[in-house]
């Protein structure tokens, strides 16, 4: 049974609420738990690393935090509020869309989409508003893309225009599902170099990553699940073999080395 | 020429046309959301609500009509809904047995009721009716702009245009909150826009353009006008605006060609058959969407991952 | 003679060879039932019981695949055809309704309808459900102008051309039974050959494709069966309903196993049912339209199998949990 460990939260407990606070969170799929009772703090800002094995809830994590699935037990807040109240400084980009890649959108019709909680409901698009996306959308490098129907361009460069509409969205907190699996080396520059941007700007980026060799370069935060929380915190405390190997379930060995046996 | 022109085709061809229009502007929504086939559900699940709605008022009127056809509607949806969510039945199977089993129903009433055998003919619910569109206050073109003329148009023509009216002044409004949740339904919901929410207001217009347009022109052209104009305005355009209002040209341009093909083409042949107005017109909008994925532009083979 | 014949001018009784009703004695529909009925009424129930087990067991298949939009565009699409096979033979000399001819171009039709919707939805942009909806909508409509056509011509004999629209058991003949009847055993001959095909591709075309299996041509054998089954059907069932027997029984089996060859079986038995207790009662109340009594008798046993089917059916669940909940109290 893994055991929930002690992790830092950064900040003294009298002070504001942390921006996203995950209280005993519990989520059934199927009537199996694909997360049980998770309980985090997120940190202030920065880039957070959410990372364990297959079918370790780190996508369901993400879905329930923005009320995409239902939840069994346990609660998410942020910065004290609920995902209805905050839903406005919170950008999603998930895994895949599952969109219809015939739709009749542009490119920038779709960055667009991301300003369109900001222009109200029931409100015109305005050329302010499309000027403000064609700008996000040059932040990517895909300036030149914006009049291309939405299933005209690669795998990598739509994970782009995603990207530009959670950046227009002008979000403090970025939820993001694996943007690097499967992308072509221009883009996880693209997406790097978005990361950083973020970063300066004092926003908080949680990811879903899935490449634990990139954690320590990239992130400065890491958060390991299994189905329950097994370490969070800086990664250079949190993110230790110990953790990782408790993270996918490898037994340790004496000396805190993987035990021969399983190799 | 003029005067029977005014008196006997004008009013047809309006009723046709703004019919096509109202739910040719619905359709590009319902094309979008993949629910092509909402005109053949609709048209039949209402027949069984027309049936009882005359009979337990006893009248044939256009209101008691509209409000069966529409507690048919709202009867199917919660009978597809209850299967599906609480009996688990396949969508797809739930669709097709209850639309199938209602249209039975209506069937089997019509008979038991005699209702068949009287004047209110269902018979035009099914094949449209927009030969008796007729209006007798027409003298010459100046009873175009005569309040006294235009008031004795016929009624359909009212009610189209109140559904007109209605299905574009939402479709204006609404325009981006239609196109996210067309487009990305997950994505809607994280800005805090609720795709059941604008599904059912566009669920819920297709229900109106249908009821305004069913007794008029009856199911055939329903069905059609829902599907054809914007399939046929899907190949020729990569934007949803544009998109939207070719459907609009097309239905116009269906409405009008049709009818003026039923109403004197056999003629100028000198045949002396007929052809029903409303089906006529839907074969044309037909034939523009088969121009439009012969020769349109984007007509391409699908992307979809 | 009675004639269902709703969507037109009054019934004219057919001057063809048909054998007259027996309508001596009103049996009750209970004799009917128990094949008491008369010759003529038992020939046309057992055929109708042939057809429901054709349409039950291939609409498992249909469903499986998501068939049954593109079944109920192939059964309005036989309207034109219908329409130009009566033109046909009265081009020729023949009486109108000629029953080859219209079942003929009724096919002819409805592979153009299929092959329609192949294209359009593989070739352009358009979805499927598109594609069959407007497939759907100008095959019927062009059906429907066809029809209007006919009425205005003075050849005679179209007055019971509407019944192929909702069906009716009048007037079938012993030959039209037998032909169902076989047609149900050739059916059940070519489901049996390829079943464990048929659920293979149903359950997984990926993988059986990967597997060399022909998932093009199994697929092309479901729309020919479906095709089959609408064709034979609407004589009998009509087409706006013809459908129902392909969508209803199956949807029911599913509350009753859930084996492939199970549900296969139980949605025949159910489409037997159906169309023999609703041939029956069209029998005893010739006014009503055969296939609406049909789908009628099938949608009563579908609400009785989603109410008390042992496989996922409410009251055995509800009972379930309680037992469960009750287990785990004590």
């Amino acid at each position: 049974m893994l055991q929930q460990l002690q992790h830092d939260t950064e900040w003294p407990a009298t002070a504001a609420p942390a921006p996203i606070a995950v209280r005993n969170l519990t989520v059934l799929y199927g009537g199996q738990p694909a997360l049980a009772d998770a309980t985090w703090d997120a940190p202030r800002a920065g880039l957070v690393a959410v990372v364990g094995p297959n079918g370790a809830g780190k996508s369901t994590l993400l879905k329930a935090m923005l009320g995409l699935v239902p939840v069994a037990a346990g609660t998410v807040s942020f910065g004290g509020e609920d995902i209805d109240a905050a839903r406005g400084r919170i950008a999603y980009v998930p895994q895949r869309s599952a969109v219809d890649w015939d739709f009749p959108a542009t490119v920038l019709d779709v960055v667009t989409m991301g300003r369109y909680r900001r222009i109200g409901w029931l409100r015109p698009v305005r050329r302010a508003d499309r000027e403000a996306a064609r700008a996000h959308l040059d932040s990517v490098g895909l300036a030149d893309y914006a009049d291309r129907q939405i299933g005209a361009l690669s795998g990598g460069q739509q994970q782009r225009v995603f990207l530009a509409r959670a950046l227009a969205q002008r979000a403090r907190i970025y939820l993001l599902d694996e943007p690097f699996a499967g992308v072509d080396a221009a883009t996880e520059r693209v997406i790097l170099d978005v990361f950083r941007r973020l970063d300066a700007e004092g926003a908080l980026v949680v990811c879903v990553h899935h490449d634990l060799q990139t954690v320590a370069a990239t992130f400065d935060h890491v958060l390991l699940l299994n189905r329950r929380v097994v370490a969070a915190g800086p990664v250079a405390t949190a993110f230790t073999t110990e953790a990782i190997a408790r993270a996918y379930g490898v037994p340790l060995g004496p000396a805190g080395s993987p035990a021969d046996d399983v190799l | 020429m003029i005067f029977t022109f005014l008196q006997i085709d004008l009013p047809a061809m309006l009723v046709g046309t703004l019919a096509a229009l109202v739910c040719a502007l619905v359709g590009n929504f319902l094309v979008l959301t993949r629910q092509s086939m909402f005109g053949d559900a609709v048209g039949h699940v209402v027949l069984p609500g027309i049936v009882i709605a005359y009979v337990v008022t006893g009248t044939t009127a256009t209101w008691v009509m509209l409000a069966g056809a529409a507690a048919a509607a709202l009867a199917a949806a919660g009978l597809v809904e209850f299967f599906r969510r609480v009996a688990g039945v396949e969508p797809s199977a739930a669709l097709g047995t209850v639309f199938t089993a209602m249209f039975a129903l209506g069937v089997v009433l019509l008979e038991q009721t005699g209702v068949a055998r009287t004047t209110f003919d269902v018979h035009h619910i099914l094949y449209g009716n927009v030969e008796a569109a007729i209006w007798p206050a027409a003298v010459d073109f100046s009873s175009l702009v005569d309040p006294q003329a235009l008031a004795a148009l016929p009624p359909q023509i009212g009610r189209l245009a109140f559904g007109l009216a209605v299905v574009l002044a939402v479709i204006v409004v609404c325009f981006k909150e239609l196109r996210l949740v067309s487009f990305d339904p997950v994505f809607a919901a994280t800005l805090g826009l609720s795709p059941r929410l604008v599904g059912t207001v566009i669920v819920a217009l297709a229900a109106l353009a249908a009821v305004v347009s069913l007794e008029a022109v009856g199911v055939i052209l329903v069905v059609a006008m829902m599907v054809c104009p914007p399939a046929a305005a899907r190949m020729l355009t990569d934007d949803l605006a544009t998109q939207v209002r070719i459907s609009a040209v097309i239905a116009l341009a269906s409405g009008v060609l049709g009818y003026a093909a039923a109403a004197f083409l056999p003629a100028a042949f000198g045949s002396p058959i007929s052809l029903g107005a409303a089906g006529t017109i839907a074969v044309t909008a037909g034939l523009f969407q088969l121009a439009a994925m012969l020769f349109g532009p984007k007509r391409g083979a699908p992307r979809r991952a | 003679m009675p004639m269902a014949c709703r969507w037109g001018p009054p019934a004219v009784p057919p001057t063809t060879c048909c054998e007259p009703m027996n309508v001596a004695a009103e049996p009750s529909l209970l004799a009917i039932l128990l094949l008491q009925g008369g010759y003529n009424t038992v020939v046309v129930m057992l055929g109708a019981a042939a057809l429901g087990a054709a349409a039950g067991a291939v609409g498992v298949f249909a469903m499986l695949r998501r068939r049954a939009l593109v079944a109920d565009a192939l059964a309005h699409a036989t309207l034109p055809g219908v329409a130009l096979g009566f033109l046909a033979a009265v081009a020729l000399g023949l009486p109108g309704r000629s029953l080859p001819f219209l079942l003929a171009g009724a096919a002819a039709t409805a592979l153009l309808a299929a092959l329609s919707i192949h294209l359009i939805a593989s070739r352009t942009r358009l979805p499927e459900d598109t594609a069959v909806a407007s497939v759907l909508a100008t095959f019927f409509a062009a059906g429907i102008v066809l029809l209007s056509v006919i009425q205005t011509l003075r050849t005679g004999g179209q007055a019971g051309l509407d019944v192929y629209l909702l069906g009716a058991t009048a007037g079938m003949l012993r030959g039209e039974a037998i032909t169902l009847a076989c047609f149900a055993v050739a059916i059940a001959a070519i489901l049996a050959l390829l079943f464990k095909e048929l659920v293979l591709v149903a359950f997984d075309a990926e993988f059986a494709a990967a597997h060399g299996f022909p998932v093009r041509v199994i697929d092309l054998a479901v729309v020919a069966l479906v095709l089959a089954v609408v064709v034979i059907g609407l004589r009998l069932v009509g087409l706006v309903l013809i459908v129902a027997l392909l969508v209803i029984p199956p949807s029911a089996a599913r509350f009753w196993s859930n084996r492939a060859a199970s549900v296969t079986l139980i949605s025949a038995v159910i489409g037997a049912a159906s169309a023999y207790g609703g041939a029956a009662i069209s029998a005893v109340a010739p006014d009503l339209p055969t296939g609406a009594v049909i789908v009628l008798v099938a949608f009563a046993i579908f609400a009785v199998s989603v109410a008390i089917g042992p496989a996922r059916g409410l009251l055995p669940r509800a009972f379930g949990s309680r037992r469960a909940a009750a287990g785990e109290a004590a």
